[in-house]
């Protein structure tokens, strides 16, 4: 049992950090968030081809790195801590998760290929209007047509769906319900009958898209999966894309902790540092409390996503991980931003201080795939039902 | 990163979880799942039994080092010892201050002596120790121990007079360990003493202290002109300070992870009976229960964390947090059960106050958030270790 990080772990999580720490800075992000794309190509361009992060955990014949989901949650952590805007969660952790766990020996030859090569961006499109994020929350339909597809339907809360190149949706049988009749395609985002807009959010450092498709005609080839029978793999990818979001929770979790101490102790009331006050102190163990267990819950969560993909005997506990992971995480998040702002006085209340960043964040990622109270009711259904 | 065990480790797991199968039956069947925090003062005499019975099968002591008796385990197969200990509802150790805390003590700091004299005794369960740090006025604040230590030539013993409190099963034990003051004048944590003592001699009482839970594990130890042999203080007098928080880092430990197999238990109880009485169906149930089934998971995280850390050297940030994370969600758990319960948790086993094991759980965990270190003294310790936060400004005392 070595549940700690390894040599090699620990040398991706210090170079990420360092790398963050120069293209992540407050002012890139205030930048680039300030856009509607919400990322600046030059920096995505330099972690596809410098870093190589995007190929991270994607298998070798592909072009990958082949490394496991360890080392992929190691690098979301710091992503968490340094609200790096950029298509990496909505290709890596949406996009390449679904083909791999879904696509067909062509599409992965062809779009893990690319998204490795650094020229792809991708994302998935599952959930409609209703902001459900289990099986019911497929709405659009498809109806075969011969050799091809008849796509109808709108999605919403999409991840850089404005401008991911490739998009992977879920799609239902018409009449079907729950997890039955589910297909998932690959959508190349030009198709005819495709439209996108971009949905401002009160989170600024990731960016949302509503994408409506009307009568989009997909061949054959770019059907995943099993036709009608997907809801599996679906499901699995949303649970690997919630452990996911975990490791983001977890690094802001951290980031915004370590702000609060560092300008506690600077900040002088009384003749004396506020740190000092025990009023303060306590809240700050609070925050830490909620950091560390928030990465214990990551990290097992991590290594039964690994086996979930390549095989062992954790891989059946991935729906409860990624429940446990999820609902921890997004408590914790947003208590520690929110405890943040009340540490920081009257500056966390202002636009100046990175702050605020941290609590939109926290917010948007906790009702992103479910808030907490969503993943303690799936987790009272494997109890007590 | 890798937590899965070997299968040397899983064939060790088979090998304990039989044992316990086939041993904790007949007499000892009364004793599955009683016994721990809040139930230790239930059948001494037949706990003490079975001590003797674990130790008998080799499963007394079995992290300690095979040339003072233990079974010498790995890290991995002593978590694997407690969670199957737990896991077959063996009861709380009656001996564990002895094989956890003054055993590890004696073998860390002890003399070749002292070794000799008191570890066998432990190893087979026959001699019971109690901890006496806490004073009334020296709680959480260690270093304001009043009791005092002095030689006495003539008699070559020295005589210890003073009063410590919630001294844990004091009223079942053989031996006590005491820090006192063996430097008249000295302040804080200089000048203090570790003895190793007797407990059957006529300069000590034991008063039991009844709890809100009606009984009474806890009791208060005076001292009245008491001795204790020169042979057995352990270290140098005034450096007993050191010596007592050494042994405070044996409080952590592999046995967190059984400690959690026995809260899995309790929750498996209030699951059991929410879903017999209807409450599984109520909303708010469903997400309190949930909420404690993935607090309780993450707990076990945490321990792996910091056992996987402990070769590295040092407190790590897991370990600091470990204490105020497991007091509250058990006094969580506790409200959580009487609300699953609704009114039927007020109605008492029998008269005159005996409580449900529900009920004595739900009465005794408003003393986790306080014994072993506040929640209040964790989050200082915490904010000045874990996170560099400043300490209070001391209060100059006249």
């Amino acid at each position: 049992m070595e549940f700690s990080f390894t040599q090699e772990q620990k040398m991706i999580r210090d170079t990420a950090e360092a790398f963050l720490a120069e293209v992540s800075s407050s002012e890139a992000v205030r930048t680039a968030m300030a856009t509607e794309q919400g990322y600046e190509d030059k920096i995505w361009q330099r972690i596809c081809a410098e870093m190589y992060w995007q190929a991270i955990h994607i298998p070798e014949e592909y072009g990958g790195m082949g490394l496991g989901y360890v080392e992929l949650v190691v690098m979301l952590e710091e992503m968490g801590r340094y609200l790096l805007c950029s298509p990496f969660f909505s290709t890596v952790c949406l996009g390449a998760n679904a083909l791999i766990i879904a696509g067909t020996p062509e599409q992965k030859q062809q779009y893990l290929s690319e998204i490795c090569e650094g020229s792809l961006t991708a994302t998935l499109a599952y959930t409609g209007k209703n902001g459900q994020w289990g099986a019911d929350a497929v709405q659009a339909t498809v109806i075969p047509q011969g050799d091809n597809y008849l796509l109808n339907g709108s999605f919403r809360y999409v991840p850089d769906g404005h401008t991911a190149s490739l998009i992977i949706v879920a799609v239902r049988d018409e009449g079907s319900s729950g997890e039955d009749g589910i297909s998932l395609f690959t959508l190349d985002a030009h198709t005819p009958g495709v439209s996108r807009t971009w949905l401002p959010t009160m989170d600024e450092t990731r960016k949302q898209a509503e994408i409506t498709l009307d009568n989009v005609i997909v061949s054959k080839a770019h059907l995943m999966g099993a036709q009608s029978k997907a809801w599996p793999q679906l499901n699995k990818i949303i649970h690997l894309a919630t452990i996911a979001t975990a490791a983001e929770q977890t690094g802001g979790a951290q980031q915004i902790l370590d702000l609060t101490v560092e300008y506690t102790k600077e900040r002088v009331q009384f003749g004396r540092p506020v740190a000092g006050f025990q009023a303060v102190k306590h809240q700050a163990a609070d925050m830490m409390l909620r950091a560390e267990v928030a990465k214990s819950a990551v990290y097992y969560a991590a290594c039964v996503a690994e086996e979930a993909i390549n095989g062992g005997p954790l891989a059946g506990e991935l729906a409860e991980a990624a429940s446990v992971a999820k609902s921890y995480c997004s408590d914790g998040y947003f208590k520690n931003a929110s405890d943040a702002i009340q540490l920081h006085g009257g500056v966390g209340f202002t636009w100046e201080y990175d702050v605020h960043l941290y609590f939109k964040r926290a917010k948007s990622s906790e009702l992103f795939l479910g808030n907490a109270a969503y993943h303690r009711e799936q987790v009272a259904k494997l109890l007590l039902d | 990163m890798k937590i899965s065990f070997s299968p040397e480790d899983e064939k060790f797991r088979a090998e304990v979880a039989q044992w316990l199968t086939q041993n904790l039956v007949g007499e000892f069947e009364q004793l599955k799942f009683r016994g721990g925090p809040g139930d230790e003062h239930m059948f001494p005499e037949a706990r003490k039994k079975w001590e003797q019975k674990l130790a008998q099968g080799g499963w007394s002591c079995v992290g300690w080092p095979k040339e003072y008796g233990g079974r010498g385990c790995s890290i991995e197969q002593q978590v694997i010892f407690n969670e199957e200990y737990a896991r077959a509802g063996a009861p709380g150790h009656v001996g564990h201050i002895g094989e956890g805390l003054a055993g590890p003590t004696i073998i860390a700091f002890g003399n070749a002596a002292q070794k000799q004299k008191y570890l066998p005794g432990i190893v087979a369960g026959t001699e019971l120790w109690c901890q006496g740090y806490s004073e009334p006025g020296a709680g959480s604040d260690l270093a304001n121990v009043k009791t005092k230590a002095h030689f006495d030539e003539a008699k070559g013993k020295w005589i210890i007079s003073g009063q410590k409190v919630w001294t844990s099963l004091a009223h079942e034990s053989d031996f006590i360990f005491v820090i006192a003051r063996t430097n008249p004048g000295s302040i804080a944590h200089k000048g203090l003493g570790f003895f190793l003592m007797k407990m059957d001699q006529p300069g000590i009482e034991v008063r039991g202290i009844k709890q809100l839970t009606g009984t009474s594990e806890f009791n208060e130890v005076f001292f009245d002109e008491a001795e204790c042999d020169a042979d057995d203080i352990v270290g140098e007098p005034g450096e007993g300070w050191a010596i007592a928080m050494g042994l405070l880092g044996f409080e952590r430990g592999v046995s967190t992870l059984g400690q959690q197999m026995q809260f899995q238990n309790e929750l498996n109880q209030v699951i059991d009976i929410a879903k017999t009485n209807g409450s599984h169906q109520d909303p708010v149930i469903r997400q309190r229960i949930a909420d404690a089934h993935v607090r309780l998971k993450i707990m076990r995280y945490n321990s792996m964390r910091m056992l996987s850390d402990a070769g590295d050297g040092g407190l790590k940030k897991e370990a600091l947090i470990y204490k105020l994370y497991w007091s509250t969600w058990h006094r969580d758990l506790g409200e959580l059960a009487m609300d699953v319960l609704g009114p039927e948790a007020e109605i008492l086993a029998s008269a005159p106050y005996n409580l449900t094991r529900l009920q004595s759980m739900y009465l005794f965990v408003r003393s986790d958030t306080i014994y072993g270190g506040t929640n209040e003294i964790q989050r200082n310790i915490i904010a000045e270790r874990g996170l560099g936060m400043p300490k209070e400004p001391k209060v100059q005392l006249k």
